[in-house]
Parts: structure tokens; C-alpha cells; sequence
């Protein structure tokens, strides 16, 4: 039997004071996709910060691609939650995802034609050749986002860890982005995991979801864990799971101070989405 | 002109050229980090504090340059351990920087005599450099560059992509402080040419026109040179011709280099590229290129 990708035994992990979650035990297999789902602030960028070594847990063991997290791990690709660039600064495309080859490496680099083929081949797999020279500040969230995935990707890794890469991007480039990972998965047998709030642009392609919220989690298939009861047992409260049109939502009771999930932008990113006809 | 040809003929011309040469190449490169971290208010405190460190070393009666290299290096540490988050940085920066300027009035008060050479400190010295200042400042230049150039590519990572960087295992907040010591020794490089007071114009201007030049991070820094190049020779020279100090050329100049680039030759390379950028490829480009 092979090893899993990533594999966490009875994990704590701390803030601080603060306890994000405790005791998860989680085995992803290689080649999942996993969605990582639950309301803002729940701990989910955490997790892959833990991952990524750049947190370590108070208690439990983290096993990542049959190791010991570790700082740099060339095995990881990372696509950060989004964040922008200044629209002058002089850097393109292509010295982004350049940066995923070498960026880490001491001295200048002098230049090298091995590193710009790999870095040609991985614009051209995002489809992003034809704007790789314009200077990266002016190009659109979505064109930004697919140099992401290229830059996480260009060093050829075995797990891949998107942290929000759905946000602030409009439907046809969530799209977009959803298929460059599938693609991508398909190719190479690679393991993703993919932190989102909203699992209806993955649904498709979830082999898992692990749900995480106020320290206590839940994971399994999507059949399995997005049902009223299981989401209710959740939360603590009383949670309604409804599919409309193929599409999962997650809706929370109506109360005084709002609703009883924190998270209430469930129902109007649901409410944008078109309704296949 | 055969004025110009005598006066290069003095010693302590060549002297002043030599240096500013050196200076200028190294504010350029440094000067484009300084803009892409956004680290305008702490050159400004290394150089105040350098002035302190001067003032001190003054009072001690040691070189001033060393002094000055020990005040913005000292003040490079504080505000690299106190405030590595960029947030709280300008708020440690302003803290550091008021007690050190504190220190360096006690320091000029107590010095008799300090009136020319703190004035020197504070609008330049260039044209006064002696032989040893020269190969002092180039020892000092060399090694700037050559630090630099061995962070170049994980600070060019931390600079522009921090959260990827840092997963990658590039040891971000150490390179912040690392950057910072660099910025240190620039700065005390640089106010030999237009002081402590004037020290921006060397250290944020040539970067801030050469972005306006090129998307390419390293013709960036190569026009980021030239221009402070032609702004030190040529206030060096300008100086030399009409006895103004040179600080007031280098500044002039250098606002000139960032208004034609801001207003003239940047807007014209672009429209360039658009329509390079265009031939290939229809449809797509104007959403790049435009704004």
C-alpha cells in the first residue's frame, strides 16, 4: 500500500492561546482532490501553513509526502490567497513564475536556457504565453491567477495547496482556474488541496471534503458530510444542507443577530450562480 | 569648455568623479529595492541617524564616514528586530528615528567647531573627498553590491511575492534585515554626495523613474544606474562649472530624469509595446497595456 500524500495523526494546532483545532486525523491519499471548506477565520489557511512547515502543531504528528513537514519542501507548490501587485512595478509574468524555478536560490542567475524552456512550457500549459512580458500589476485578477497556478506548478511538484484561489474572480475564470488544477491532476496523479468557501465550482472534481469549523471538523465524501445532520452536528446548531441544480448549499436559521452561521455569504454566492438550462 | 578640461585636470576632481561614480552605482541598484518595499520613511531614518553617528564620531575625532556608516547600521538592526512586519515598520522607524536625532543634537552641542563639518554632513561633501575617502568609499560600494548580489534572487522573492517566498523556505524576515544593513551602507555612501538631508533623490528617484521604463526587474535596475549616473556626474560637473553645491544639480536633475520618464519617455515605450504586443495577438493586448 502506498503511503498517503498527507497524512495528519491526532494534529493540535495553537494560536497563541488560541486552539484553531484539535485532534484532526486525516489520511489523503495521492491523486485526491480534497476541498477544504468552513466558515473565515476557522483555521484553514492554518492547515496549510502546517503543511508548508511554517507552523507547528502543539500535539500529533503531520506526515507530508512520507516526511516531516519541512520549509521549501521542492515537493509542494503553493498558491497563495490573493494578493496584488503594484501596477508599476517592473516585473512580468514570466519572472513570476520564473521565481518558482529559482527564486529561491542564492546569487543573481545569470540567464539560462533550461530554466526559460520549463518557464515557457508552464505559461504555455496555463495558457498565459501572450501576456507573459506585460508588466504584472496591469493584468486582470484571473490573468494573475493563472500565472499563480504556473508558478506553483513550474517546479513540477506531487502536491499542489490553493488557499482561496476562487476568490475575487468571476465565474468563467473560476472556471478557468478549476480546470487548470483538473487538468493538471489528470496529467501527473498529483494530490490537491483546495481551500475554498464555496465547494460548488469543485464539486465535480471533490474526491473529499474535510470541514472545519471552530476547532471541531468533519470530513468524508461530499455525499457523506454536506447533509443537514452531519453540518448541523457541526456547527451546533440547526444547519440546512440543499442541493438546487447540482449545487450544494449551505444554509444557516435566520436569528436576531443575523444568521447562526458566520458565515451567511453562503447564500448570496449561491443566489449569483446561473442556473444551467 | 577648456575651463571644464583644466578643472578635470585637479586631483581632487578626479577624486569627486571616481567616488560619485561609485555612489551613483550603487544607489541605483539599491534605490530599486528601496521603491519596491516601499521603504522610503526608513532611508530617510538610516540617514538621520547616520548623521548622529557622524556627529559622534566627530565628537570622538574619528572619521566621519565610518561614523556615519555606524549610525544607520545600528539603526538598521532596531528597526529590523523592532518592526519586521510592514505594518508596524513605519511606526518603529518614526520611534528610532526621533531618540536618534535626539542623540545627534547632544552630540554637535557638545563639539566646538562643529559648524562645517555638520553642515557638510548635511548637504554633501563630494567635491572635499581625498584619495583614501575614494578608496575608502569604493571598499565600501564593492561589498554593498557584492551582498546584494548574493540575496539578489530570495530578496527579489520576498519583495514581490512574500507568501509564496516564505513557503519556498526563503528566510524572509532575515532578509528583511539583511536589505536593511545594504540600505545602510548605501545611505552612507550616498550623503557623501548630497548629504544627509537631500538623500532620497539618490536613493528613491532613480528607481521610481527606471520602473516607468521597462516591466523587465533587471533593465530596471540597469536604467536605474544610468540615471543616477548622469545625475552625479553631471551635478558633479555642473558644480564644478558654476561653484552651486552639487546637491542642488543632483537633486534638479534627478527630478527632471523622473518627470520625462513619468511624463514623456515611459507613456511612448509603452504605447510601443502595445502595439508590439498587438501584432501577435488581436483582441487581447488593450486590456494589458492600456490605463
Amino acid at each position: 500500500m502506498t503511503d498517503p500524500a498527507v497524512r495528519f495523526e491526532r494534529v493540535t494546532l495553537d494560536y497563541g492561546t488560541r486552539r484553531i483545532w484539535s485532534d484532526l486525523s486525516l489520511d489523503i491519499a495521492p491523486g485526491a482532490f480534497v476541498a477544504i471548506l468552513g466558515p473565515n477565520g476557522s483555521g484553514k489557511t492554518s492547515l496549510l501553513r502546517a503543511i508548508l512547515g511554517l507552523v507547528a502543531p502543539s500535539s500529533g504528528r503531520i506526515a507530508v509526502l512520507g516526511h516531516p513537514p519541512r520549509r521549501g519542501d521542492p515537493g509542494i507548490g503553493y498558491v497563495p490567497q490573493h494578493s496584488s501587485f503594484d501596477a508599476e512595478l517592473p516585473f512580468r509574468g514570466r519572472d513570476l513564475v520564473q521565481l518558482g524555478v529559482d527564486g529561491h536560490r542564492w546569487g543573481i542567475g545569470l540567464p539560462n536556457a533550461s530554466v526559460r524552456a520549463q518557464v515557457d512550457r508552464a505559461l504555455a500549459s496555463v495558457d498565459a504565453a501572450h501576456y507573459a512580458d506585460a508588466p504584472i500589476g496591469r493584468l486582470s485578477g484571473g490573468e494573475q491567477q493563472r500565472l499563480r497556478i504556473a508558478q506553483a506548478l513550474v517546479g513540477d511538484p506531487a502536491l499542489l495547496l490553493c488557499d482561496e484561489p476562487l476568490a475575487n474572480l468571476d465565474l468563467r475564470y473560476q472556471q478557468t482556474i478549476t480546470d487548470l488544477v483538473a487538468a493538471w491532476r489528470q496529467r501527473t496523479g498529483g494530490t490537491v488541496l483546495f481551500v475554498t468557501h464555496d465547494v460548488n465550482p469543485v464539486l465535480r472534481l471533490v474526491d473529499k471534503v474535510l470541514f472545519v469549523v471552530n476547532g471541531r471538523w468533519d470530513a468524508g465524501t461530499p455525499d457523506e458530510v454536506l447533509t443537514s445532520e452531519r453540518m448541523s452536528a457541526l456547527y451546533r446548531s440547526h444547519v440546512d444542507v440543499v442541493r438546487v441544480h447540482g449545487r450544494i448549499l449551505v444554509v444557516g436559521e435566520s436569528t436576531e443577530a443575523g444568521f447562526n452561521l458566520d458565515e451567511p455569504h453562503h447564500v448570496p454566492v449561491a443566489v449569483e450562480h446561473e442556473t444551467p438550462r | 569648455m577648456d575651463q571644464l578640461l583644466t578643472l578635470l585636470g585637479y586631483e581632487f576632481v578626479q577624486n569627486a568623479i571616481a567616488a560619485g561614480a561609485v555612489i551613483a552605482i550603487v544607489s541605483g541598484v539599491v534605490s530599486r529595492f528601496v521603491v519596491a518595499r516601499n521603504m522610503a520613511f526608513a532611508v530617510h531614518a538610516l540617514s538621520e541617524l547616520g548623521f548622529t553617528g557622524a556627529a559622534g564620531f566627530i565628537l570622538l575625532r574619528l572619521s566621519p564616514v565610518f561614523g556615519l556608516l555606524a549610525g544607520s547600521a545600528i539603526t538598521a538592526v532596531f528597526i529590523g528586530t523592532l518592526g519586521v512586519r510592514a505594518r508596524g515598520r513605519d511606526v518603529v522607524v518614526g520611534v528610532v528615528m526621533a531618540f536618534g536625532l535626539g542623540l545627534g543634537v547632544l552630540f554637535i552641542t557638545l563639539y566646538k567647531g562643529y559648524a562645517n563639518q555638520a553642515f557638510a554632513i548635511l548637504f554633501g561633501t563630494i567635491t572635499g573627498v581625498s584619495r583614501g575617502d575614494v578608496l575608502l568609499l569604493v571598499g565600501i560600494g564593492v561589498f554593498t553590491l557584492a551582498a546584494l548580489a548574493a540575496v539578489y534572487r530570495p530578496l527579489t522573492f520576498a519583495t514581490v511575492d512574500p507568501e509564496v517566498a516564505e513557503a519556498r523556505g526563503v528566510p524572509v524576515g532575515a532578509l528583511a534585515v539583511v536589505f536593511l544593513l545594504i540600505m545602510a551602507s548605501a545611505v552612507a555612501e550616498a550623503i557623501q554626495v548630497v548629504g544627509v538631508l537631500l538623500i532620497l533623490t539618490l536613493l528613491i528617484t532613480p528607481g521610481a523613474a527606471a520602473e516607468r521604463l521597462t516591466p523587465r526587474p533587471g533593465a530596471a535596475i540597469i536604467w536605474s544606474v544610468a540615471i543616477a549616473l548622469f545625475c552625479v556626474l553631471g551635478g558633479i560637473l555642473l558644480s564644478l562649472v558654476t561653484n552651486a553645491p552639487v546637491s542642488v544639480f543632483v537633486t534638479s536633475l534627478s527630478f527632471a530624469c523622473y518627470l520625462v520618464a513619468r511624463f514623456v519617455a515611459g507613456p511612448r515605450r509603452r504605447e510601443l509595446r502595445a502595439v508590439r504586443a498587438g501584432a501577435g495577438d488581436e483582441g487581447r493586448p488593450a486590456a494589458i497595456t492600456a490605463r
